[in-house]
């Protein structure tokens, strides 16, 4: 029995999405196959990996991920430039975490001067988050956005609860949304309905099925992104065709195997590369199930995963 | 590809004889094709039926038991492309190579090492399962004496033996004898002889190509000398073409029942930076490989690949559940808040996170809901007041603890009275719907 490869054709693509302005502008997305298969379709671009930054010193940030940032992370715009710079990152997400009100509670005024800041100083595309505080993400958004207009950034995480307020700041100001939903499909689904019914262009979505770190519910977001990813290709559903977002860094370097050094628990060997190998494992699992725009922290997790791409 | 019921029905004695237990021939067919019969119910099938239907019958990739005893691991037998739909079925064997041309010393070394790797995580063992032998040195005596070395250190570690030369494959597996090693392997130069060998001293048989073409046309020639458990190699070394042969391998088996690759996958993931290793190991986890042989198994590493295996072949349909019990979460005295979840495996690891973000000593009572989260435990019966107040009294924590209040979430509020009237002399707080309200609310507390 002679041996014909089972290739499958899929009716539907995945949008193409650019960032930034300029040549330094970066696209993903736009492929029409799963995942790193290009034999039975196009993949025009590789995932994105931004390096995450934060309006303030990352001392909630585990020693071994603060410690490669120790002499820039003092400030936005000194740690922006240390990634494009040194790091040669392609894309940088600027985390607004400072503006929690249970943390700095920074104001909006000040959140858009940390942005308008960064952003003079970079000429890689900018992602901009919020807090993950719905209510208070909401103003910090709009003035985030406005104080990056058209600089073509995107603009996150618009949530159930806050999406309308956030997503006419994207659309006022010429930005790209990321639409989070919490580990449904359906529930993702309905976000992108619902933002897209505002008139927002579906082609400037992300979308973020809500990332977990390796160990702590990865099989579900591996799983839900692999569903939306089958559901854009093989039932050309519109709605799931954005690109989509695993947000690493933030779910892995919060977790014990992240931070419990060796003397604790020995059989787990040394700390600093566990934690590396922990959020370059969570990113090469969520790639095979189809992130195409990752937000990462420890340089040496980036450069592995970028490793990976480039061997994929 | 799997017969139809009539297709089946075909081929039976059609005398509707009632033996096998149905009303009639075409009736046994239809459960037959359903998989709800089995042929030995029928007693006077034909040889020749039995053949078309046991073959029509037998899993598209087949089930093989990688070596032996306590420590053997069963490879194969999957059913899906995608771990959604259901459940992937046997984990992955994790293997490290052992290189002949290592010193007795640190081949030593490296047994120890495998045999130490075993490491608790929720309620299952993970450890690395297989010792691959590779003759680096390409001298039979050298692979020979640590293949000795192996079988004596660790008898009971599954073993791949490395060499494509049949002479001293053939003498290492007798050291082997009834341990069902994995000889790797045979390839279009090799196949007569290597099959021979893996025949007469029952091993599985690892087959190597150069691609998917000469893959097929390799395991369809060795079948027909005899040998029924292989695993095979697309020669596939670089990521892209080991992700592209992988999953053409699953999909020819699945859904086309493409016979000569009805069998495990073995991928060979070595690179000379580990942490690189550790994700080209993770394509293949994920992406359906059955054995995946890495250079190095550091303790970080382990850690990592064991997890993510854990994670990508955890039943989808069936919620991971932790321990029922009460988790002491950093230097806890009896005056450390106590606070209530349920089982559910991702609930804890939340809740417990957030415990340890905020740096305040705690308990955590964990109860035993069938791994539902807190709502739906709720909801469906799981977590009620009575409940809780069983478990907080037969747990014992009474004698652990001096103060007698428990923290429960804040999206079950409604039970904070009836838990008070049910468990005698303790003061019931509601602490935050959300775990990521927690370290807030502890910090409070103790502020």
């Amino acid at each position: 029995m002679a041996f014909t490869a089972p290739k499958e054709t899929y009716s539907g693509k995945v949008y193409n999405v650019t960032i930034g302005t300029g040549e330094r502008a970066a696209s993903f997305g736009g492929e029409n196959v799963l995942p790193f298969l290009p034999f039975e379709g196009t993949i025009p671009n590789k995932p994105l990996i931004a390096y995450e930054i934060q309006d303030v010193p990352p001392t909630d940030w585990p020693e071994n991920v603060q410690k490669p940032f120790s002499s820039v992370s003092g400030d936005p715009v000194t740690w922006a430039k240390f990634c494009q710079d040194t790091l040669k990152a392609k894309a940088i997400a600027l985390r607004l975490i400072g503006t929690h009100p249970d943390r700095e509670n920074r104001s909006p005024e000040d959140a858009a001067k940390t942005v308008k800041d960064v952003l003079s100083a970079i000429n890689v595309p900018l992602i901009i988050l919020g807090s993950n505080n719905a209510e208070k993400d909401a103003p910090v958004l709009i003035a985030a956005a406005e104080a990056a207009k058209d600089k073509n950034c995107i603009l996150g995480k618009a949530q159930e609860a806050n999406y309308k307020t956030i997503a006419a700041a994207a659309m006022a100001n010429n930005h790209k949304l990321i639409a989070m939903s919490e580990l449904d499909i359906n529930l993702s689904k309905q976000l992108n309905i619902l933002i897209t019914q505002m008139g927002f262009d579906k082609e400037r979505l992300i979308t973020d099925p809500m990332c977990s770190a390796l160990g702590y519910g990865l099989e579900y977001t591996y799983s839900v992104m692999e569903r939306i990813r089958l559901a854009a290709l093989t039932q050309n559903d519109l709605t799931m065709q954005p690109p989509m977002l695993a947000d690493v860094g933030m779910y892995v370097w919060k977790i014990k195997e992240t931070q419990a050094p060796e003397s604790d628990v020995p059989s787990w060997g040394n700390a600093e590369e566990r934690g590396i190998a922990w959020e370059a494992t969570t990113a090469a699992a969520l790639l095979m199930a189809g992130a195409e725009l990752l937000i990462m922290r420890h340089p040496k997790a980036v450069e592995a995963v970028g490793k990976l791409i480039e061997e994929l | 590809m799997a017969l139809s019921g009539v297709e089946i029905f075909k081929l039976l004695p059609k005398t509707n004889c009632k033996k096998c237990g149905h009303p009639t021939c075409l009736a046994f067919a239809m459960k037959l094709a359903q998989r709800q019969a089995s042929l030995d119910q029928c007693p006077d099938v034909s040889e020749e039926a039995k053949k078309i239907l046991g073959e029509a019958s037998a899993p598209p990739i087949r089930s093989i038991t990688f070596g032996s005893g306590d420590r053997a691991v069963k490879i194969g037998e999957e059913t899906v492309l995608f771990r959604h739909d259901k459940k992937f079925v046997n984990p992955c064997a994790l293997a490290v190579e052992i290189k002949d041309t290592l010193s007795e010393g640190e081949i030593t070394k490296k047994i120890e090492e495998v045999l130490a790797s075993e490491i608790d995580r929720v309620g299952q063992k993970l450890r690395v399962d297989a010792i691959a032998l590779t003759n680096a040195s390409g001298d039979k005596g050298k692979f020979e004496s640590a293949a000795k070395l192996i079988a004596s250190k660790a008898p009971n570690v599954p073993v791949i033996l490395s060499t494509t030369d049949p002479a001293s494959a053939e003498a290492a597996v007798k050291l082997f004898a009834g341990k069902k090693p994995i000889i790797y392997g045979a390839n279009s130069g090799n196949a007569e002889a290597m099959a021979n060998i893996a025949k007469t001293e029952k091993a599985i048989l690892g087959v190597v190509a150069n691609g998917l073409d000469e893959l097929s046309t390799l395991t369809e020639k060795i079948k027909a000398l005899g040998v029924e458990d292989m695993v095979i190699d697309s020669g596939a070394k670089k990521a892209e073409e080991m992700l592209e042969n992988n999953t053409m391998i699953r999909r020819a088996a699945l859904k086309k029942n493409y016979k000569p690759f009805g069998y495990p996958v073995i991928n060979f993931a070595q690179r000379d930076d580990s942490l690189h290793e550790a994700l080209i190991a993770s394509v293949g986890i994920t992406k359906y490989a059955s054995i995946i042989v890495v250079s190095g198994i550091e303790k970080w590493k382990n850690l990592a690949l064991f997890t993510l295996r854990q994670n990508i072949y955890t039943d989808p349909q069936v919620p991971m559940q932790v321990e029922q019990k009460i988790y002491k979460i950093g230097e806890a005295t009896p005056d450390s808040p106590l606070t209530i979840t349920t089982n559910f495996s991702l609930t804890y690891f939340i809740v417990s996170g957030e415990i340890e973000n905020s740096k305040v000593p705690c308990r955590l009572a964990v109860m035993d809901c069938e791994g539902l989260s807190v709502l739906t435990a709720w909801a469906a019966g799981k977590f009620t007041a009575s409940k809780i107040a069983t478990f907080i009294k037969e747990s014992g924590i009474e004698n652990e603890v001096k103060h007698r209040e428990l923290i429960i979430p804040g999206y079950v509020a409604i039970l904070s009275g009836s838990i008070e009237d049910k468990l005698e002399g303790w003061k019931v707080t509601v602490g935050p719907r959300e775990a990521n309200g927690l370290p807030a609310f502890l910090k409070a507390r103790t502020a």
